[in-house]
């Protein structure tokens, strides 16, 4: 290895390139998407598409945001923001909330079944929704909830949970039992153990279950397109309503504008806590 | 009596959250396979009808198709997503120290939802605007790229898209892999004089068969369920031909009242899905006791 150091900065360099240029390929569609939006429509049709805006036209960011097309109304996406929102915070925070309280049970007051029920829940994280989509319309029906954002909110807490209890488990499974028999010793019952012994220690785990659910919640499109009418559509379901709305002529920086829009509240948490993001997807795809 | 309900209390709290399970899930599942037992259409009725749901659908050529398009699919899109994820780990753990920037690079992608993807896919594959509009400006005045629009080659633009999407999550993955394999090893096999390469191939590999595993069975998940995707970039098209089971449950279920038909679909890639996952959670979890 000694004998060939200038062999070994020339690999360096040939491999610190290619990762490089792979970088510059997984930019490219944000690249694309963000110069686009901000070309007018003569610009798009005669110039290149990979070549930086003649100037920052935000026509297309208002219209996307206010008033352009998405099936039935052009109200732009907007209210389907908010929609979104609405679906996304409440179904956030009680799955969390429920996935804490079972990884605790599930991981430090195990009873006879505790074990069998969570690989029964476990399994629920891989099963096709396809097979459960019929049926969920129906109960939806029933309850009175079809085509309401309480509905949806529903629907994805019952859908979460198998992925948060499986974060809080296998979190908790971590802290030594004896924990809970010292705190039990000292009288403290369940509640308080939670409180003042794992609650304090939980923030990490917290972080993590609420970005993986609210990446989930907002780029779900199934449920979504299934359970929600017109006026309690989420954004993606929008987005995809506005991009393949065919009236007048097509207008890709308003298309662009929009998927940018989308996925805006997403990518920025995972700016702000990717470490966090990657930790989710590790721990909800690979440990059981 | 307040004791009692304190013991009681774990199992307490895990009753909603069984209950909905049993119901929401495995309910669910037996309701819809019931449902593709029957004539059901646009409402479901009980009218039972043994497997004739099941051979209608694999006597209709679209479910064909979408069969025939998941396999494709699947194949090329593990495949390319494991080797580039692989080649992108291997890269960043021996060259560069500091490397979260590039990996928050590699990985954004799959923070973002399938229907952005689609949507901004669809219109750098446009045939009139984008890549081919960019490769004849630069003077190849009869380069053809119109993948989007050609019913054989439509579904290689969901396999673009999704590897774009999932890769870096294959990167992540085998990096946390590499990052975990004992320097030792990787010690003492440059004391026996192996090559970068062999210590790859025999020393460094073999201990991340795991990750492997693990990242083919996530994957092929991503795969059975790619629905999205193919809604917002080809919506299925050119015709049916870059139709996916997911799509065509979708269709035939909620849009051309066939629940009968639809629900036989859905039994069909819990099937499949089945035949990936059991297998390994059952090593998964059996090999924690040991």
């Amino acid at each position: 290895m000694r004998a060939s150091t200038t062999s070994h900065k020339l690999y360096k360099t040939l491999f610190i390139t290619l990762l490089l240029a792979a970088a510059l390929v997984y930019l490219a569609p944000l690249y694309v998407m963000l110069t686009t939006s901000f070309k007018g429509i003569e610009e798009i049709r005669n110039g290149n598409i990979l070549a930086l805006p003649d100037s920052l036209n935000t026509s297309a960011w208002s219209k996307a945001w206010s008033s352009a097309c998405t099936g039935g109304d052009c109200y732009g996406l907007a209210p389907y923001f908010w929609n979104s929102m609405r679906i996304v915070l409440p179904a956030v925070l009680i799955s969390t909330v429920i996935g804490a309280l079972n990884g605790y049970v599930l991981s430090q007051w195990r009873f006879r079944g505790s074990n069998f029920l969570f690989g029964a829940l476990l399994f629920g994280c891989f099963i096709p929704f396809q097979v459960i989509l019929l049926p969920m319309a129906m109960l939806l029906a029933w309850l009175g909830l079809a085509n309401t954002v309480t509905g949806l909110v529903l629907v994805h807490v019952i859908y979460g949970v198998a992925f948060t209890t499986l974060f809080f488990r296998n979190y908790y499974v971590g802290i030594p039992t004896e924990l809970v028999r010292a705190a039990r010793l000292d009288g403290a019952g369940f509640f308080a153990i939670f409180r003042h012994v794992f609650l304090p220690l939980s923030s990490p785990i917290i972080v993590v279950s609420v970005i993986w659910q609210f990446t989930q919640i907002w780029n779900d499109f199934l449920f979504g397109v299934v359970y929600s009418g017109p006026g309690t559509q989420p954004i993606t379901v929008a987005l995809n309503n506005l991009v393949n709305t065919t009236m007048g002529g097509k207008e890709y920086n308003v298309d662009m504008a929009a998927a940018v829009i989308a996925a805006l509240p997403t990518l920025v948490v995972y700016l702000v806590a990717g470490k966090y993001f990657v930790r989710g997807l590790t721990a909800g795809a690979v440990k059981g | 009596m307040f004791d009692y309900l304190e013991k009681q209390l774990p199992k307490l709290i895990m009753a909603p959250t069984a209950i909905v399970m049993l119901v929401c899930m495995y309910g669910f599942i037996g309701w819809t396979a019931v449902l593709s037992f029957t004539k059901s259409r646009m409402l479901p009725q009980w009218e039972f009808v043994g497997w004739e749901q099941y051979e209608r659908l694999f006597a209709n050529p679209r479910w064909h198709v979408a069969l025939d398009n998941l396999l494709v699919f699947t194949l090329l899109f593990i495949i390319i997503a494991l080797l580039l994820g692989l080649m992108l780990a291997i890269l960043l753990d021996r060259n560069i120290r500091n490397d979260g920037a590039l990996r928050t690079i590699y990985l954004y992608p799959m923070a973002v939802s399938f229907i952005v993807t689609g949507t901004a896919w669809k219109w750098i594959l446009n045939p009139g605007l984008g890549i081919e509009k960019m490769v004849r400006d630069l003077g190849f005045t009869d380069f053809e790229f119109r993948w989007l629009v050609d019913p054989d080659m439509a579904i290689y633009t969901i396999v673009i898209a999704a590897v774009w999407q999932s890769s870096g999550f294959v990167m992540a993955m085998f990096l946390a892999g590499l990052r975990g394999v004992d320097d030792s090893l990787i010690k003492a096999a440059q004391m026996d004089g192996a090559s970068t390469f062999r210590t790859y191939w025999h020393v460094i590999l073999p201990v991340m068969r795991p990750v492997f595993f693990g990242a083919v069975v996530i994957l092929s998940h991503i795969a059975i369920k790619s629905f999205d995707l193919v809604q917002s970039l080809t919506g299925g098209g050119p015709g049916y031909s870059s139709d996916l089971p997911a799509t065509f449950m979708y269709t035939h279920a909620f849009s051309r009242a066939q629940m009968g038909l639809g629900a036989a679909s859905a039994m069909v890639m819990l099937a499949g899905v089945m035949a990936i996952i059991v297998p390994y959670l059952y090593s998964e979890l059996r090999g924690k006791k040991s």
